[in-house]
């Protein structure tokens, strides 16, 4: 089946002056790969400051001009053009931000599901979309500070899905919200996976994405170093050891962390960002890029990937 | 970021150059004070020429200098005027924020000022002083600093609740060095840029009200008083009288309202660590 | 030592009321973990245990006393978002000399060096969480409140920084209150766990 998004080697990086007028590019994002299929809901699992958040604005097209993208995205299967994205964002590819600080504080919850459509078919719709996350009509009279943090969260994602989207992506979609709630919130998300659409969820919580997500690609310091089945991390299957360092981490499992912290993208290293902190690091790992390669129905970038060596 | 940095430094050099042009005017028309009193009827009425760029009145007076003198004087009470305004707001925005009943009372009365005309009030005010430059200073000195006091009430309102602030207390960090390191370093800003945005208000109303004879005396050079006597001549065709004295107010009262801008640009906190 | 809310509740205002008669004990070596949906009140109840704000009923006690108004205050918190917990003017070399922070803290909490020279702005939100917990643990702090101090965190910062402090607490015998909506988290930190 043709993917509904296909990523291919994205790279951004922004123009920064430093000192004076002497100008220097910082590299936020290097050379990710990503695909997801329709019906399928994949997360991005990275730390804060890793720049996935910066994926969600490259695919939307709303990076800011000091900014440079090289690679490829295509969404259902043709090239994203900065006038394509603009046609499309909003209808085909919707965003569902982090908080509700993104609704209107001025404006009824209807009006603002409906973004100033007045046509009777329109209110239908918006009824639908409320009717469909558990919300009344009642919904539709109140400003944004009456709601309470998991009806602003499902009034964000039904203003989202009003249109019929192709693909949905969520930056952080449960913040603060405990486990029950987060579940109910994700619930929604696999739904709309199921009717057909593509969920690009973006978090920085490993158990969240893997509570939903069929694939899970995993962000370090700017570089995608592992795309998983969410089989892989239960069944002990996982290829790079940023990835399993995450999964020992959890409070569920061992709570041992690795030394060290993430580096800064743009940090001056030739080979493997995370060498410094890899247990099982080589010296040609610091040496030269380290290609991202399929292994075992996924992707990885380390030279000694666990399970065996890539071919 | 880019365009920041590059912003930054041209908003520095041009608050600098703005400074030193006004700096210039205040400065030269002190010098020129005598100048603009001479009258020499064997040269009235002339319209601008290069000897003579802004042209002579009817008394022969050059009003270039009397421009420039005119000038001087308002940026020199626009000063006087902002500096009252600055100390009147930080001490009752500050009160108003340290105690709820005083903040009521304060309040009120910020409401009760402001919901006055300015000029109006301006004019009251300079009336009940006495007039003359007494009269014009006290009216536009006290009542500039309402919308400044607010924005300082409520600036300290929100430190005051701030998580650094509180968790500075109970770290057992004394109320001084709180006040001075961490409050002081966010008003200062405020204020800074408060203040300069209150020059062209001042500028304008001590201006507009010797216009309209409530202020300076008829025998100063203000400009007040100069576009005030123009209008009489303006008629006959001399247009030099009004337009570049005229012209020079909105220029500097410009300049002014620029220098805020860039003043805002430098110290605005996002931009701080540039 | 202990910390103690006794019959404590809590409103903004009349007639809302966010906290009902809350009693809670605290004794100094024990990690009490406190379970709840968001939106219950974790957080009022931690600033009130901190003396951040007063309550509308009933009363904290640190060993039977209340809380000291001036001073370093034995009962210190750490905020869910250490980017408001933190001066952003200041650099952060000088908010740690503030209260004379000791260098083996950062050391232990994988501070680098570099970063002291930055501004609040210029970290990542789990690199200042390491500097609030540095200052937190003050010689003279006996209780530390943690309101969902890691939920912004990636699993390794969370695990780092909950391995320290396990080891830091242990050594100085500190008590521990742990808000957080993570079971999971609770269940391997607390020796109990109490709902609200």
């Amino acid at each position: 089946m043709e993917p509904i998004l296909e990523i291919n080697g994205l790279s951004l990086s922004f123009t920064q002056y430093e000192r004076g007028t002497r100008r220097r590019s910082l590299p936020v994002i290097r050379d990710l790969s990503l695909s997801i299929a329709p019906g399928e809901v994949a997360a991005v699992v990275g730390a804060s400051g890793s720049g996935k958040s910066l994926l969600a604005h490259s695919i939307l097209g709303l990076l800011p001009y000091n900014s440079h993208l090289e690679g490829e995205i295509r969404f259902l299967g043709q090239p994203l053009t900065p006038q394509r994205t603009k046609k499309l964002r909003g209808r085909e590819i919707v965003l569902v931000p982090q908080g509700v600080t993104y609704l209107d504080p001025l404006m009824k919850v209807g009006p603002q599901i409906r973004g100033g459509d007045r046509t009777e078919q329109a209110r239908q719709r918006s009824r639908r979309a409320l009717e469909r996350y558990g919300l009344g009509t009642e919904t539709e009279n109140l400003y944004p500070f009456e709601l309470s943090g998991g009806m602003a969260r499902r009034v964000l994602i039904a203003s989202a899905v009003t249109t019929d989207p192709k693909l949905v992506i969520a930056d952080e979609p449960t913040p603060g919200l405990d486990a029950r709630a987060a579940g109910r919130v994700l619930g929604h998300f696999r739904e709309i996976a199921e009717g057909g659409a593509g969920v690009l969820l973006i978090t920085h919580d490993l158990e969240l994405a893997l509570t939903i997500a069929s694939r899970v690609t995993v962000f370090y310091a700017g570089e995608t170093v592992e795309e998983a089945r969410a089989a892989d991390f239960t069944q002990d299957r996982l290829r790079h050891p940023y990835t399993r360092a995450l999964w020992h981490a959890m409070p569920q499992n061992s709570f041992t962390p690795i030394p060290g912290t993430q580096p800064y993208p743009g940090a001056v290293t030739e080979g493997c960002l995370f060498a410094p902190r890899c247990p099982s690091s080589q010296p040609e790992c610091q040496r030269a890029p380290v290609p991202y390669r399929p292994l075992r129905g996924g992707r990885v970038r380390c030279l000694h990937p666990e399970g065996g060596e890539v071919p | 970021m880019t365009p920041r940095l590059n912003q930054r430094q041209r908003a520095l050099a041009l608050l600098i150059g703005a400074a030193i042009l006004l700096m210039l005017i205040a400065i030269a028309g002190l010098c020129l004070n005598q100048a603009a009193l001479i009258t020499d009827f064997s040269r009235k009425n002339l319209p601008p020429s290069l000897e003579m760029p802004f042209g002579t009145d009817w008394m022969g007076r050059d009003m270039l200098a009397r421009t420039l003198t005119g000038l001087s004087l308002s940026i020199r009470i626009g000063l006087l005027t902002a500096g009252i305004s600055a100390v009147v707001a930080t001490i009752l925005g500050g009160a108003a924020a340290m105690d709820r009943r005083l903040d009521a009372a304060l309040s009120w009365c910020i409401d009760l000022v402001m919901g006055i005309p300015h000029i109006l009030l301006v004019i009251l005010i300079s009336i009940a002083c006495g007039r003359g430059a007494a009269g014009v200073t006290a009216g536009v000195a006290l009542s500039h600093w309402t919308s400044l006091a607010r924005l300082i009430r409520g600036e300290i309102l929100q430190l005051r609740q701030a998580p650094y602030i509180l968790a500075a207390q109970k770290l057992g960090i004394s109320k001084a060095r709180i006040i001075q390191v961490h409050m002081l370093s966010h008003l200062l800003p405020q204020l800074l840029t408060g203040l300069v945005l209150l020059f062209p208000h001042a500028i304008l109303h001590e201006a507009s009200v010797t216009f309209l004879g409530f202020g300076l005396s008829p025998e100063q050079p203000a400009i007040g008083v100069i576009l005030s006597e123009s209008m009489r001549y303006l008629t006959t065709g001399k247009w030099w009288l009004a337009l570049f004295p005229g012209g020079a107010l909105v220029a500097v009262v410009a300049l002014f309202a620029q220098m805020g801008q860039y003043l805002r640009a430098l110290l605005d906190p996002a931009s701080v660590h540039g | 030592m202990s910390l103690e809310a006794r019959q404590v509740s809590f409103s903004y205002r009349r007639g809302k009321p966010i906290l009902q008669t809350i009693n809670l004990t605290l004794e100094a070596g024990e990690w009490v973990g406190l379970a709840a949906p968001s939106g219950r009140g974790k957080t009022t109840l931690c600033r009130l245990l901190a003396g951040y704000e007063r309550p509308t009923g009933g009363e904290i006690l640190l060993d039977g006393r209340p809380l000291p108004d001036r001073g370093v205050c034995p009962v210190q918190m750490i905020w869910q978002h250490p980017e408001t917990a933190l001066d952003p003017r200041l650099r952060l070399r000088d908010t740690m000399r503030e209260t004379g922070v000791e260098d083996r803290l950062l050391h232990a909490l994988n501070i680098e060096p570099a970063w002291l020279d930055r501004y609040p702005l210029e970290l990542s939100g789990g690199e200042l969480q390491r500097f609030c917990i540095a200052r937190a643990l003050h010689p003279q702090t006996r209780f530390l409140l943690c309101d969902e101090i890691t939920a912004m965190l990636d699993l390794i910062t969370q695990a780092q920084i909950w391995r320290f402090l396990q080891e830091e607490a242990g050594r100085r015998g500190l008590g521990l209150l742990v808000a957080s909506h993570n079971g999971a988290l609770l269940e391997r930190l607390c020796t109990r766990i109490v709902p609200l």
